[in-house]
């Protein structure tokens, strides 16, 4: 408390928030992080065309934790996860600058194979995006096909990656629907499950629940909770108490007009009670943004 | 729910109200001329309709049901040189073949070539080699027909003969192969592969359109999973244009029912029925017409008219079949 009245803060929102991070945080296994085994990002520039959106991004995601980026549109956080899985050069006139590494090694290297590195590093996007022309459980197992891999039992990964995407309860007697017969939260779930089938060591999240009612974004919560475990996990929120729920560490970013810069980096606690950065603070206590 | 049935019971449902909007005047003359354009077409088809069907209906009556079954395409003049109406046969059963077998034969090749290079198009061809190429084949969609006829006759034709030769050859075997006597210029093959060539650049133009329509999400969705180009096509692209090509594939049959110059140019009309496509005797209504028309007698005209009644409601009969396609392939994919 005293930071807080040291920073001129009452407690209002932001205390709370920092203690539901701080409480999550410490009844967390934050202690099973591996430092150089992961996701890390260094000085990642980004560019469309000549404008730079993004500049010298560098941060490390180790696995077993999840990682919130928070910020207001506009100020690269869609564009640096869309780094980090090879999902930005798509967009026609993109260019980056810097490596991004995973377990060590650069994806960017030349020779990569990029499917590879999409198979590695998974991607749940803003609005659920099942394809329609496929059944539930085709669409689980999507990734399979799309990739040649091969499967000894199909069966199973289907029902462990719908538990684990927490969504097994409810699809189990109609998996050869079309997936688009599900509600939005459902789909949503569907769409983590399909990324899970592939066995991702990094699920990077786009907004997951933006599109979404609250109970939904609570089961997604949840969710990820899960994965958690056994996983590195990025998410894009615009959702502060989404960031203080479910993440260990939260960066911010930040842009004036030019290029989006990470303002500050830490363990979601601190980010959320004892920002060190006046403009952290005023976001995460809503004075704009 | 028990509310809703009480209320029902003690009669307090309110009647449904009518809503009604007064337009503008401005309104009003926007919409009848925008009624006039579109009723406009829909008159003129109604006029060919009813020119055909009343210029060929005498033919019709007489002939009946053997105008489309036989072949026979004789008029009989007596003495005084007066049309003998007895002897006098007018029957489109070849042509109507001819017609089939071409269309059929230029759809089996072009739809698969036109998805290929709408495909290229869309997802492979650099920019600026897609600009020039979308440039050109839409250039190509509105070439006149005699060219490709000329085209076919003077430079595909030898090409063809030899193919033809090949897949005789090869798969004599096959009835619709057979070839005998050996004539292989003039046939409803070659006259196929012309059609192709001529409807190639509207069935690529619809399917590009199509594919390029692809939901971005999924595209994305399929990439993020690990997919190779090859397999976000297959899984996303493809079943999302399904109902797209076809409509296309449609549109280029249409077309390749109703060509009557190029067909004429590279086709030997023989009025006889003709399943073998490899053998240069084939038929096609159109083409018929064109060949007739100059030094046909005012019965024979009628007879024509009625053959051109008959493409017609062929066509619609095709576009009607093809919107049901379309409709029930529709929305899988989507």
């Amino acid at each position: 408390m005293s930071d807080e009245m040291t920073t001129g803060r009452g407690p209002g929102l932001v205390s709370s928030l920092g203690d539901v991070a701080r409480r999550r945080f410490e009844s967390k296994r934050v202690t099973t992080a591996v430092q150089g085994v992961g996701l890390e990002a260094r000085g990642i520039h980004a560019w469309f065309g000549d404008r730079m959106v993004l500049e010298d991004m560098s941060l490390d995601f180790w696995s077993g934790t999840v990682t919130a980026l928070i910020g207001p549109s506009g100020c690269g956080k869609s564009t640096f996860i869309r780094t980090l899985n090879r999902m930005h050069e798509f967009i026609p006139g993109a260019a980056m600058a810097g490596q991004v590494l995973l377990n060590g090694e650069d994806i960017y290297s030349s020779g990569t194979d990029v499917t590879k590195i999409r198979l590695k590093i998974g991607m749940v996007f803003q609005k659920p995006n099942p394809f329609p022309s496929m059944t539930i459980s085709e669409n689980v197992l999507a990734g399979l096909k799309l990739a040649q891999l091969k499967v000894d039992n199909k069966d199973d990964l289907l029902e462990e990656c719908l538990e684990r995407a927490g969504l097994w309860n409810e699809v189990k007697d109609r998996l050869s629907s079309y997936g688009g017969s599900l509600s939005g939260g459902q789909q949503q779930r569907l769409c983590i499950a399909r990324s899970l089938a592939v066995r991702p060591e990094v699920l990077l999240m786009d907004e997951p629940c933006s599109a979404l009612d609250p109970g939904s974004t609570l089961r997604i919560e949840e969710t990820i909770s899960h994965l958690a475990a056994s996983m590195t996990i990025i998410i894009v929120t615009h959702n502060m108490q989404q960031a203080a729920r479910v993440s260990d560490y939260t960066a911010f970013l930040l842009s004036d007009g030019g290029p989006g810069k990470m303002v500050e980096f830490g363990p979601t606690g601190e980010i959320f009670s004892r920002p060190k950065d006046i403009r952290t603070e005023n976001y995460v206590t809503g004075r704009f943004g | 729910m028990s509310q809703a049935l009480l209320s029902a019971a003690e009669g307090a449902v309110p009647a449904k109200r009518e809503i009604t909007t007064k337009p503008r005047f401005s309104d009003r003359v926007f919409r009848a001329v925008v009624s006039g354009g579109a009723l406009s077409s829909l008159i003129i088809l109604g006029l060919i309709f009813f020119f055909l069907a009343f210029q060929g209906y005498s033919v019709l009556r007489s002939q009946g049901i053997h105008f489309i079954t036989s072949s026979n395409w004789q008029v009989v003049q007596d003495t005084a040189g007066n049309v003998d109406p007895k002897h006098t046969q007018f029957g489109i059963a070849a042509m109507l073949i001819g017609t089939f077998l071409c269309s059929l034969i230029a759809i089996i090749v072009a739809v698969p070539v036109s998805v290929l290079a709408a495909l290229f198009l869309n997802f492979y061809a650099p920019p600026v080699l897609k600009k020039i190429m979308v440039a050109v084949v839409d250039l190509m969609a509105a070439f006149p027909s005699i060219l490709f006829g000329l085209w076919g006759f003077f430079v595909l034709m030898p090409s063809a003969e030899y193919w033809a030769k090949l897949l005789h050859h090869f798969l004599g075997f096959i009835p619709i192969f057979k070839v005998d006597p050996p004539i292989f210029t003039r046939s409803p093959f070659v006259a196929g592969l012309v059609l192709a060539v001529m409807i190639i650049p509207i069935i690529t133009s619809v399917s590009r359109e199509v594919f390029s329509q692809t939901p971005l999400d999924r595209i994305q969705a399929a990439y993020a999973l690990g997919a190779t180009r090859w397999s976000m096509i297959r899984a996303v692209v493809l079943p999302y244009g399904r109902s797209g090509v076809v409509g296309g594939a449609m549109l280029g049959l249409g077309r390749a029912l109703g060509e009557t110059v190029a067909v004429y140019t590279v086709l030997n009309i023989v009025y006889q029925v003709n399943w073998h496509v490899l053998l240069g005797a084939g038929g096609n209504v159109a083409s018929m017409i064109l060949l007739k028309f100059g030094e046909a007698g005012p019965q024979e005209i009628k007879a024509l008219m009625a053959a051109g009644l008959v493409l017609f409601l062929l066509t619609l009969l095709v576009n009607l079949g093809a919107d049901l396609v379309v409709r029930r392939s529709g929305g899988k994919g989507r």
